[in-house]
């Protein structure tokens, strides 16, 4: 090492090193106290007992038939509202590479899925209830006018009938995730993909699914979680049989017939991570493996 | 999401141990105020008083109240039970007092770990109001206390030392809208096609008294008895599969809206909504009847200990009664005021017919039924 050169700025770089962490630091506490501490603390009842004894009990609950099948449900009903989500929303952000950043149009985009990626819970219930419900505007209007029941044994307040719901905020977050994504795409490389003779389907097949595809994984992952966790809708519309986890994790905690299943939630909570990651461990083998020849 | 709810900390509980270690020395000292009591207070410890006698006087109890000067009630939604009016009715009489009114939609079980998990602190409930099966599992929360109308409360409806005693309650009822439907005659009515996607539950039996009760009555209701709530579990199956069972959470605004038309609740609460939907009318079947009571309970950790015993002496007091009574509700003390004559008589009028018959779960019922349920319901109404 040429130390003697460098005098200067190893006497200035223990001091930068000793205040980087300052800046971390607000974060760094954050994290801890209200994301690090309450998962661990709500884990960790999953392993005691009413009494603070260590017992396996609630791990072993998670294979009880009902827990089993919530855990299938919020899967599946995670998944696909994902995956339309993420099959619309990047249509969406197709469409608006087109349009001019500063237009009327892509500001009212942007402003419309800001607010409605957040607009979930009970006012998004509500809305449903109010245009699709057994007497909502839109039902009674297509029955009185047209004849056509779309309510036929009331399929909204079943767990089908979240899928339409959770659809509504999944579009426009993946809209919010995946649209800087799809600007990365260079118009130079369309030209140069024109100059060497290719058509706009290899440019696609070749240049732009390849490179847009970790980006394209990552939104349909936090999609994916976003309706894994989802409560409120659901408890407002599919209130029968806690059919959903984290409709479970209420169930155990706040019950007032069934009592003594406090630490059961936190074995659920458990259960939620381990898919969680499962998903997570998925979605960075394909990264690894798509960075291989990507770069 | 609720996942993350945090366990009360180590610190806290050490400075709860201190609390509980203070308030015990207080509590063999006579002649010293209660620990949660300020200056000025009268000479009787509140924390450990069992009944009036303690305090001399019930005007040695408000002064004792008025000067704590705070009131913590949890659970009590103002539309539920005319509870509304009642806390303004205290309010208007104890100026002094300060109600605060904690967290008025969460459930008895919720009302335990709020008491838990502020235990030592001010903000803790004073008093609670809870459902049988919490009140049941709860005693070590409880301090005993026996109100002056002590011996009007029918013996099934009181723990004998006072920890917890039944407040008001009512029978399983169904509401429904009466410009939309004719009057169920019996239960199975309900199976009807003109009942095609318009039957609900306010809640889920496997979290909610309310609901519970309903899969109760239709168990009675459908040759069942309370050993066993299968026959229930199958009545709302057969709902379900035909088509008439309604999943959506029971809320007022569903019912103003008419997207809930029919609705299992407790007659109280089904009456409630005759002020926003002037056609709802409460069916209660003959038969057997379904009745639930809740009860009322002092937190022994009370922050004011006096408040808390005032609120009791108020709440079973001739005129609160028939608050409760006003709400649609049957009072604890129903029965000795009707013989007394102090009931109001066209509220009672008002009520609907009681059934022939009334059955109430017993806890070791209770428990099968809650097993069963949470094995059986979730696939029944799927």
């Amino acid at each position: 090492m040429t130390s003697d050169v460098l005098t200067p700025t190893s006497v200035r770089a223990p001091r930068v090193r000793s205040w980087a962490w300052l800046g971390l630091a607000p974060f760094a506490v954050y994290i801890a106290l209200f994301l690090a501490l309450p998962t661990v603390l709500a884990i960790s009842t999953g392993f005691v007992d009413g009494d603070g004894g260590f017992t396996w009990a609630n791990i072993t609950a998670l294979a009880d038939p009902v827990i089993v099948t919530a855990f299938v449900n919020t899967t599946w009903l995670s998944l696909l509202t994902a995956a339309i989500g993420a099959a619309i929303g990047a249509l969406v952000c197709y469409a608006a590479l087109g349009l001019p950043p500063t237009g009327v149009v892509r500001s009212t985009l942007d402003a419309a899925t800001g607010v409605l990626a957040q607009f979930g819970g009970v006012m998004l219930a509500f809305v449903f209830i109010a245009t699709l419900g057994v007497q909502g505007v839109v039902t009674v209007l297509l029955r009185d006018g047209l004849g056509i029941d779309i309510q036929p044994g009331a399929w909204l307040y079943s767990l089908p009938g979240l899928i339409l719901p959770y659809v509504y905020f999944q579009v426009p977050l993946m809209v919010i995730t995946f649209l800087p994504a799809l600007s990365a795409l260079k118009p130079q490389w369309t030209e140069a993909n024109l100059v060497l003779g290719g058509t706009r389907a290899s440019f696609w097949l070749r240049v732009g699914l390849p490179v847009l595809a970790p980006s394209f994984l990552a939104s349909f992952l936090l999609l994916f979680a976003n309706a894994f966790s989802s409560y409120a809708t659901a408890a407002a519309l599919a209130s029968q049989g806690s059919q959903i986890v984290p409709l479970q994790i209420r169930a155990a905690l706040t019950s007032e017939t069934v009592l003594g299943r406090e630490n059961l939630a936190g074995a659920l909570a458990l259960g939620m991570i381990v898919v969680v990651g499962i998903v997570m461990w998925l979605d960075a083998a394909i990264r690894s493996r798509a960075a291989r020849w990507q770069s | 999401m609720p996942i993350t709810r945090p366990r009360r900390l180590g610190v806290a509980l050490a400075l709860t141990t201190a609390a509980a270690l203070a308030l015990a020395g207080c509590a063999t000292d006579a002649g010293t105020p209660g620990a949660g009591s300020t200056d000025g207070a009268a000479t009787v410890d509140a924390a450990t008083a069992t009944s009036l006698a303690d305090f001399g006087t019930l005007a040695d109890l408000e002064a004792a109240a008025k000067a704590e000067g705070k009131l913590n009630v949890i659970a009590l939604p103002r539309d539920w039970a005319n509870y509304g009016e009642i806390i303004d009715l205290f309010t208007e009489r104890y100026p002094e007092i300060a109600v605060t009114e904690q967290s008025p939609d969460i459930s008895s079980a919720e009302e335990i770990q709020a008491a838990q998990t502020n235990e030592g602190l001010d903000t803790a409930p004073d008093v609670f109001d809870l459902g049988l099966t919490v009140a049941l599992q709860n005693t070590d929360v409880f301090a005993p206390y026996k109100v002056q109308t002590w011996d009007d409360i029918p013996d099934a409806l009181k723990e004998p030392s006072g920890l917890f005693v039944g407040d008001y309650g009512g029978y399983m009822s169904v509401g429904y809208d009466s410009s939309r439907f004719d009057e169920p005659a019996e239960l199975t009515d309900l199976l009807d096609a003109a009942y095609k996607g318009s039957v609900a539950i306010n809640g889920d039996p496997t979290q909610a008294g309310a609901a519970f009760a309903a899969v109760g009555l239709a168990t009675v209701q459908n040759g069942g008895t309370l050993d066993d709530f299968q026959p229930g579990i199958d009545f709302f199956a057969e709902l379900q599969k035909a088509g008439n069972l309604l999943k959506v959470d029971v809320t007022t605004g569903t019912i103003t809206s008419g997207e809930t038309p029919v609705v299992f609740d407790w007659d109280y609460l089904n009456a409630t909504h005759a002020t926003t939907n002037p056609n709802w009318k409460v069916r209660v079947f003959d038969g057997t009847g379904y009745a639930g009571y809740y009860n009322q309970a002092i937190n022994k950790d009370a922050p004011n200990p006096a408040a808390a015993r005032l609120w009791q002496e108020f709440l079973y007091s001739d005129e609160v009664q028939n608050l409760w009574l006003k709400g649609g509700a049957r009072p604890a003390r129903m029965e000795a005021m009707t013989a007394a004559g102090t009931i109001d008589a066209d509220l009672a009028a008002a009520l609907p017919t009681a059934p022939e018959t009334t059955v109430v779960p017993t806890e070791a019922q209770s428990t099968a039924a809650g097993t069963l349920l949470g094995e059986k319901w979730a696939s029944a109404v799927q």
